[in-house]
Order: structure tokens, then C-alpha cells, then sequence
């Protein structure tokens, strides 16, 4: 809790991303970009985390927080690309993989940009008739969206106009709002809905989350798995929280999951960096209530509404309504 | 009507109200609205054009400003950790807390202060606003350092005077940089400020400082060492009250005397007659008020004059004392001709202990609630202000924080922190809140949401509805059905969810096939939210089951929706033709005769009801007898 350092930046934070640093240097991430909203002028904020002298976790962590000198400039715009007749729609989500784009917005439909083109690729009309909150790459040529009747639809870009899958919760169509998959194993996925719930689901099996669990007590904005340490995963919410989520696989997992997804062992033969042996995602091991899963969190105070978050190694960073930026640079994972 | 406090200051709007035009304006929640109006007042004014623009005139700019907006976002977080403290266990020793919140207030407003001081040194061009607003958050500062002082920490005779002295030292701080830059130099005593440094640690009661700085002199002036040495004694032997002593305030106050005494008979014997500096030192040591007015540059201030004077002369006042002190000193410090400011006025206010003037004095000179509001509610928990109902109801705490709250609501970004602000308003706070949250533009739907989060959170069902119907109403009327229907869902609106539904089944009889197909396909437990939203599911799962050649379960469906009632009128023509293809099936036999005759009736109705085709009609009528008579035939058959 220490750790935490807080900055006001008189900006609410919609939107906050580490860059990346290649995974072979065991640096820690040092610039983070900001995006705001709700300005009559939102802008996009490259910071710079420094750290001072001492490397005592006792002392008082003085490292600053600061606008760097760095610029940015556009490269390209695509004006109008969510559209209704008459007017403009607000793009909702981005997700890039490089140098392919895919853009989703409150008009339903799918945007496929290429980073050097300057004209649209595709666009995948009519994907939705209600809003479409964010998208992630699955495969090379998958994506996954999730949309506000509850559904998470699976496209393939190489074919058709129609969602090669569509999952879907049973009960109530709660809008889901976020959605990150596995960094390893690529049919897990995380969504986190408008009720706060986050379910684990398996893309390959069953159109119905493989499990449900309580996370907050409001939307969930982010989800995202720890991208070398997938055992961890982090929410943050319109509540004014931010969980960090532990699951835990010893070795006493059950043997029927063992022996269902013995198919796997050959697949995921690389252990995951956490020195995880288990070869079955602890995800998956559907009961939460068995203590399996830890829940900590990571703020010291109730805050308004915390929008995005992004982790990196061992630094987390998230931004919030109240105009502040938290940064923790000692996650456990 | 009560009378008016002070003059209304005049605003001019360039551009408006040239050629005589008169001026309209409108009250906004934070601005006012100005135009001009068409009203001749005589005939012989030509109608000449005025000016066509609408004017936006605002009070209060320091909500736009980038680095003001820090003050407060971190002020809101302290109020709200302050409102949320007072709920746990009430223990008698709060004061602790109380000042602690103080503290963070002020160093809030501190680091705003040191942002903008740095933003002078780079922004050449709003220096002259930036320093104004400087300016304004040291007074700001100042003031609410005092109330903590005087009214939150209350301390009691003895240390009183020492949290004064640390008042006004942390307000003074040019002297240490001028002892630094004097103590470095070549040659300390021959340095020009030499003897205005020792004066100003003496007059801010930093008594060894100043005999360190002293002891320069000593070591170059061999000749005057005992003058020197008798200084130092005298200083040194100076009584500082400990309040965390076994010392009483008598003990102190005899000890105090004693040394008095003692300087002034060295006063007295002309002891420093030889040395003008150190005798005006031990005058200053004595209390002598024209040998400290002699220095004024270095006081700076009349409140600094007052508490110098008090350590030297009196420095176990009792709090209600102060406010002759302050009074007098004011007076002898200000000339009599310059008009005291309003800093000046309130200042005084607070030492005489009247809380209400020092509020009413700030609300008038700052331009924004934020100073009085935070300030008042922090009084407000430390139960020092008697409960003042204002004529509308509710009290003083109450008022200033519902207008702060207002003026943040204007905001396009700040306005949610204003919620947390109603929500500690417990008269009033809710109704505002209800009227400013139906009047924040929701430009998107997350934006959306966070409103519609905020008013579902304190049950405010009508906003809820009223939010959700327009985003509803939107996405209709942009063509998104899905959408529509989730908020519909949201606000469990039945009426809208009807709406959407019979926009579906339009769309169907047009073109003849269901759009949004994922939508209807998964409507869920969201089907029973309405009859007609109910009918277009089953319609569609009827569709469905007939595509997958599943005739009998299709046709019993199709019949259920006729028997249910939650067919629209309508729409029975559609339902009985998508009934003839069934009822035409000579391989698998569907109705029986009962359903047929069921079938008869409703087409019956429909015969008689509006005129349809003929055609089609007749096609009817022939397949419901050719039907009839199979399913007669077919049970009355006994199988053998």
C-alpha cells in the first residue's frame, strides 16, 4: 500500500497504457500514456515514472511523476468511421496488432484499419444491433467483441460477415463492458459486465461462462490478465476499486480436470514465466469458493470511479474519474 | 428586502449595450446569459442592429484553470475522507483529526500555490493572472491557517502565542534567505542587511538564530565583547513556555517578568548607550512599540506587528484578549489616511472571535464558494458554529457547500465531484442533485452509464427512467434496436420495450424477414418485460423451428400465439397466412379438428374485421375446410 503514488492531473482518465518494453530486458516500464475525456478538449498525455535514489522498499518511494518533453504527433485519422445516417457515433474501443486495427463503436459496427493505409479496410456492417463496448484480438484473424445485450460474439476476418460464434450469459442480459483473453491460453477469456460480475469463459466449449464470480458493485470497466504472470488478473470498476485477482493452482487439482483436458498437455508444453507447473489454467477450475482465489485491493481509499487500468511487470498504473493517476511499482506477481 | 452588504461592482461586456439598447438576461446555474433586447425606449431612436450575439458571463473562472482544478479534485477527496471520519465512533478526542484535516487542506492549497508560482516562471503571458491567483490562495492560505489557530486547535494561553509565532513565520519566509545570503558573504558584518537580519529573527521571536548571527559581531569587535556577551546573556536566558513541561503558565509568567525586568534595567543603566544597534535591540526586547514601528519594512505586516508585540509584552494573552491587541495594532501600524483591505478586515474578525463575519467577509471578497464552503463545513464538524437557521431552511454549512456544489455542477467535467458535496447536504442536497443530474448532456453512452450509476445508487427511480428513455429514445431513432432495447430493459420499461417490438414487426411486414436476427434469437428472460416484446420472440422461435422443418411444434407454437392473446390485431392476418402452408400439409398432420376450429374462429374475426384480400381469403377458407375434414376423417378413424 505504500507503494501507491498518486498524481492529480486535472484530467478525468479515461484511458491508461504502459509502453510496452521488450519482454527481454528486465526493465521496468517507465512511460505511460493518459487519455482524457469529458474535456471541451481531451488529449492524449505521454508521462514519464521516475524513481530517486534510494532502492529501499523502506524509504519513502519519491518517484515523480511528469509530462514528458516527448511528442506526438498524428499519423492518420479516419473521420467517420462509426457513423449513423445522420451524425457521428462515438467509437468505443480499440485494439491493435500491429500494423492491423479494429475499431468498434456505439453503431454496432466492426472497423479494420491497416496502420499504413489510409483507407478503411473493411467494415463489418450491421456486426451488432446494439453497442459494441470493446474488442480483443483472440488469433491472428479473430477478434472477440463484447456488446450491451450480454453477448460475446467471435468474427473471423478472413470470412463473412456473420460471427463465427456467439456466446452468450443465460439469466439476464446484463451489458458486458470489458473483455481480455488469456495471454497464453488463448480460448480462456475474461469479460466484466455492467453488474460487476467477471466470468471466466472457454471459447472452445459450451456457449456459457465457465464461471461467475462477484466483483464489484458497479460496472466493471477493465479486465485484464497479468501478460507474463497469467495466474493474476486485474478489475477495476465504477465503485472506485481495483482488485487484484490471485488463483492459486496447487498440486492437489482435482484428477477428472486433469483428465478432460489431458489434450492440452501437449499444447501448453512452455510453463508460464510465474513457475506455474500446473498445465491447466487455475481459471478453470470454475469454484471460487474453494479459497483458490485471493482478492486484494489495490487502492488505500475509495476514489470515484476508477476507468482504466494497465499492467506491465511488476508496475500497475490506472486512472480515475477524480482526476488522479495511482501508480504501483511493486506488484506482487 | 435586506440591505446591501457592499456596493454590486460593475461588469462591462464589450460590445453590448451601445446605442442605448437595453439588456435582457437570464440566470443560469453558474453564468448569467446577456442580450440585447428590441425595446426603444422613445420613438425617435432609430431601430438600429444591435449586437446578434448571446453573451455567457461568468463569475467564476478559477474552475477552468488546469492547475486550480487540483485544489479541487484533492480538496474534494479530503471532504469527503472528513464526512466519513465523523460517522465512526464518536470519541471525545477529535481535535487531533480535526487539525490534522487542517493540515491537508492547507498543504493542498500549498502545492497549488507553489504549482502556479512555478507556472510564472515559465508562462510569461498570464503572469499577471497567475500571480492575482497567487496572491489570493496565500491570502486564502493565511486566513484558514489563523482559524486553525484560533478556533479548530484552540489552544489556551501560553501556547497560543506560540502557534502565532509559527504563524507568522511560516507567512515571513524571505528572512531566511537573507541570513543565508548575509552569512555567506565575505564579510558578514560589514553586509548591509547585517543588523535587519538579527532584528527580523528577533522580531519573529527566532532567538538563537539571532545570537548566532550576533556572535559574528562578537568575534570581529574584540572591543565590544562584553557589550556583546551581555546581549547574548540577555537573549539567551530569553523564557520560552513549554507546553509539554511541568511549568505552569505562573511559573512562566514569573519567570517571563523577572527577565523583563532585568532588561530593562539594562535599559535603564545605558548599558547599550554605546551601541545604537543593541539598544535598539533591547528596546525591541522590552516591547517597546515605536522601537519596533521604527522597522515596519521588516514587519511587513500589522499582524506581524501585533505578534511580535505580544511576545515581548504579553506573551501569556488569553485568546480572549487578542482582540484589543489586534485592534490597537492595527492602528498603530496602518496609517490613518490608507483604507484597510479587505484581507485586513476579516483577519480582525477572526481575532475577535467572530466566526460568522470572518465567513461573511470571505464569501464577499473570493469569487468562487470553495474557501468558505470547505472551511465552514471543517468548523461545522468541530461544533463551533451554533446552529444559524438562514430564512430558507437550512443552516450556514449547509448553504455554502450546496453552493459550491452548484457552481462545480456547471462544470462540463467537475460536476461529478458535486455529487459527493449534495450528498452531505442532508435538507436539500438530494433535490438538487435530482434537478442538476437530469441536466447533464450525456454525449455518450458511458457517460451515460456514470449518471445513470450515480442516481440508481441513491434511488432515484424517476431520473433513472428519465435518463434511460432518452438514450432509449436515440438509439431508436438512430436505428439501433439492440441498444434501444438494453436501456429499455435497464429502466424495466415495458411501454418502450413495446415501442421497440412493434418497430421489429413493422420492419418484418415490410421487408419480410427479421433484421437484428442476434437480438431477437437471445432475448432471454428480457422477453417478458412486455406482451408485444414476448409475441416477437415466440414469432421469431416460430420462424425458426418452421426453417428447421419442425412443423409440428411449429404449428402448435403458432397456435398458442393466437390463443394468448398477445398477438397485436394486426397482425392475425400474418399469422393465420403463415398458418396455410401448415394447414396445407398432406404428409404430416398437424391441427386437429379442434385446433381448426379454433383457427376458424380467429379467422372468422378477421373476415369480418378489416377487408383484406380476397384471394387469400378464399385460400383460407378452403384450407381450413379441407383441414377440418381430414382431421375428421383421421380421428374418427379407428386404427386397426
Amino acid at each position: 500500500m505504500d507503494c501507491i503514488n498518486a498524481k492529480y492531473v486535472s484530467q478525468k482518465i479515461s484511458k491508461t497504457r504502459w509502453r510496452p518494453v521488450s519482454a527481454s530486458s528486465l526493465q521496468q516500464p517507465e512511460l505511460l500514456a493518459t487519455g482524457s475525456w469529458d474535456n471541451e478538449d481531451n488529449k492524449v498525455s505521454i508521462w514519464s515514472v521516475g524513481e530517486n535514489g534510494g532502492h529501499d522498499s523502506t524509504d519513502e518511494n519519491v518517484s515523480g511523476v511528469c509530462c514528458t518533453l516527448q511528442t506526438l504527433s498524428v499519423l492518420h485519422t479516419w473521420e467517420g468511421a462509426h457513423h449513423y445516417q445522420c451524425a457521428r457515433a462515438p467509437c468505443t474501443a480499440v485494439v491493435c496488432s500491429s500494423p492491423e486495427l479494429v475499431s468498434v463503436g456505439e453503431d454496432g459496427r466492426v472497423v479494420l484499419y491497416k496502420a499504413d493505409q489510409s483507407r478503411i479496410v473493411r467494415t463489418i456492417e450491421n456486426a451488432d444491433s446494439s453497442t459494441i463496448h470493446a474488442v480483443t484480438f483472440l488469433r491472428t484473424a479473430e477478434v472477440l467483441t463484447v456488446n450491451s445485450i450480454g453477448q460475446l460474439k467471435l468474427w473471423d476476418l478472413r470470412q463473412g460477415n456473420e460471427p463465427a460464434q456467439i456466446l452468450t450469459l443465460t439469466g439476464d442480459r446484463v451489458p458486458l463492458h470489458c473483455v481480455d483473453k488469456h495471454p497464453n491460453q488463448q480460448h480462456i477469456v475474461a469479460t466484466g459486465g455492467q453488474d460487476g460480475m467477471l466470468c471466466i469463459w472457454d471459447v472452445r466449449q459450451g456457449s456459457v461462462p465457465f464461471s461467475l464470480m462477484e466483483a464489484h458493485s458497479a460496472e466493471m470497466w477493465e479486465v485484464h490478465f497479468h501478460p507474463s504472470n497469467p495466474d493474476h488478473l486485474f478489475t477495476c470498476s465504477e465503485d472506485g476499486s481495483l482488485l487484484h485477482w490471485e488463483t492459486s493452482s496447487g498440486s492437489d487439482t482435482p484428477s477428472f480436470l486433469q483428465g478432460r483436458n489431458s489434450s492440452m498437455m501437449s499444447r501448453s508444453a512452455t510453463a508460464p514465466a510465474g513457475g506455474n507447473q500446473s498445465l491447466i489454467s487455475a481459471w478453470l477450475s470454475g469454484d471460487s469458493s474453494k479459497g483458490r482465489l485471493e482478492t486484494t485491493h489495490m487502492l488505500p481509499s475509495q476514489t470515484l470511479s476508477v476507468n482504466s487500468l494497465d499492467v506491465l511487470g511488476q508496475c500497475l498504473v490506472c486512472g480515475t474519474d477524480g482526476e488522479a493517476v495511482y501508480i504501483h511499482r511493486r506488484v506482487l506477481v | 428586502m435586506e440591505e446591501v452588504d457592499v456596493e454590486p461592482t460593475t461588469t462591462l461586456i464589450p460590445g453590448v449595450g451601445l446605442k442605448q439598447k437595453h439588456l435582457g438576461f437570464e440566470w443560469g446555474p453558474g453564468d448569467i446569459l446577456v442580450y440585447e433586447t428590441n425595446f426603444r425606449p422613445t420613438k425617435s431612436l432609430r431601430a438600429g442592429s444591435g449586437c446578434p450575439s448571446v453573451h455567457v458571463v461568468r463569475k467564476d473562472e478559477d474552475i477552468y484553470s488546469p492547475i486550480l482544478r487540483k485544489l479541487f479534485n484533492e480538496s474534494h477527496h479530503i471532504f469527503v475522507g472528513l464526512q466519513n471520519i465523523t460517522e465512526d465512533v464518536p470519541s471525545k478526542n477529535k481535535k487531533p483529526q480535526f487539525v490534522s484535516i487542517s493540515k491537508n487542506y492547507r498543504s493542498v492549497i500549498r502545492a497549488c500555490m507553489e504549482e502556479l508560482h512555478t507556472c510564472c516562471a515559465h508562462l510569461v503571458l498570464f503572469v499577471l493572472r497567475l500571480h492575482s491567483q497567487v496572491s489570493i490562495l496565500l491570502a486564502t492560505e493565511l486566513i484558514w491557517n489563523l482559524c486553525e489557530v484560533l478556533f479548530i486547535d484552540a489552544a489556551p494561553a501560553g501556547c497560543l502565542l506560540l502557534h502565532l509565532l509559527d504563524w507568522v513565520r511560516l507567512h515571513k519566509a524571505d528572512v531566511d534567505e537573507k541570513a543565508k545570503e548575509v552569512l555567506q558573504s565575505d564579510s558578514p558584518t560589514n553586509h548591509l542587511a547585517y543588523w535587519d537580519v538579527v532584528r527580523d529573527f528577533i522580531l519573529q521571536g527566532r532567538v538563537d538564530e539571532a545570537r548566532h548571527v550576533l556572535t559574528k559581531q562578537a568575534s570581529v569587535q574584540a572591543a565590544s565583547r562584553t557589550l556583546y556577551q551581555l546581549m547574548d546573556t540577555l537573549l539567551h536566558k530569553m523564557p520560552v513556555f513549554n507546553p509539554s513541561g511541568t511549568q505552569t503558565l505562573t511559573e512562566f509568567d514569573m519567570k517571563w517578568r523577572h527577565w523583563h525586568e532585568e532588561c530593562d534595567r539594562c535599559l535603564q543603566d545605558k548599558s547599550f548607550a554605546s551601541n545604537p544597534h543593541l539598544e535598539t535591540i533591547c528596546k525591541i526586547l522590552l516591547g517597546d512599540e515605536d522601537a519596533m514601528l521604527e522597522h515596519k519594512e521588516l514587519l511587513g505586516t500589522w499582524y506581524h506587528f501585533l505578534v511580535s508585540r505580544l511576545l515581548f509584552s504579553h506573551p501569556t494573552v488569553k485568546p480572549a484578549e487578542l482582540h484589543y491587541y489586534a485592534k490597537s495594532s492595527m492602528d498603530m501600524f496602518l496609517d490613518s489616511r490608507s483604507v484597510p483591505e479587505p484581507l485586513d478586515s476579516i483577519l480582525l474578525a477572526a481575532f475577535e472571535f467572530d466566526l460568522h463575519q470572518v465567513i461573511k467577509d470571505c464569501s464577499i471578497a473570493l469569487n468562487n464558494w470553495w474557501f468558505v464552503a470547505h472551511l465552514t463545513d471543517l468548523l461545522d464538524h468541530c461544533k463551533l458554529l451554533q446552529s444559524h437557521n438562514l430564512h430558507f431552511g437550512s443552516n450556514l454549512r449547509e448553504f455554502l457547500v450546496l453552493e459550491y456544489a452548484s457552481g462545480l455542477v456547471s462544470h462540463h467535467s467537475l460536476w461529478q465531484l458535486a455529487v459527493d458535496y449534495f450528498d452531505h447536504c442532508p435538507e436539500f442536497g438530494r433535490v438538487y442533485l435530482e434537478l442538476q443530474l437530469e441536466r447533464v448532456p450525456l454525449e455518450t453512452e458511458r457517460k451515460a452509464l456514470k449518471v445513470l450509476r450515480i442516481c440508481e445508487q441513491r434511488h432515484m427511480t424517476e431520473q433513472v427512467r428519465s435518463i434511460c428513455k432518452i438514450m432509449a429514445k436515440r438509439a431508436l431513432s438512430n436505428n439501433r434496436l439492440g441498444s434501444a432495447l438494453s436501456w429499455s430493459i435497464r429502466a424495466k420499461d415495458a411501454g418502450f420495450a413495446t415501442l421497440i417490438s412493434e418497430r421489429f414487426l413493422q420492419d418484418y411486414c415490410t421487408r419480410g424477414s427479421f433484421s437484428d436476427l442476434d437480438l431477437i434469437d437471445n432475448l432471454g428472460p428480457a422477453m417478458l418485460l412486455s406482451d408485444r416484446l414476448t409475441f416477437l420472440g415466440k414469432y421469431r422461435e416460430f420462424h425458426r423451428l418452421y426453417g428447421e422443418n419442425k412443423f409440428t411444434e411449429a404449428g402448435k407454437l403458432l397456435l398458442s400465439l393466437m390463443t394468448a392473446k398477445i398477438a397485436p390485431r394486426s397482425f392475425w392476418m400474418t399469422l393465420l397466412t403463415d398458418a396455410l402452408p401448415l394447414l396445407e400439409q398432406k404428409e404430416v398432420h398437424i391441427y386437429t379438428h379442434t385446433h381448426t376450429h379454433t383457427l376458424s374462429c380467429v379467422f372468422v374475426c378477421v373476415f369480418q374485421g378489416e377487408d383484406v384480400e380476397t384471394a387469400k381469403l378464399e385460400l383460407l377458407r378452403l384450407a381450413l375446410a379441407r383441414n377440418l375434414a381430414m382431421a375428421i376423417v383421421k380421428e374418427g378413424t379407428v386404427e386397426a
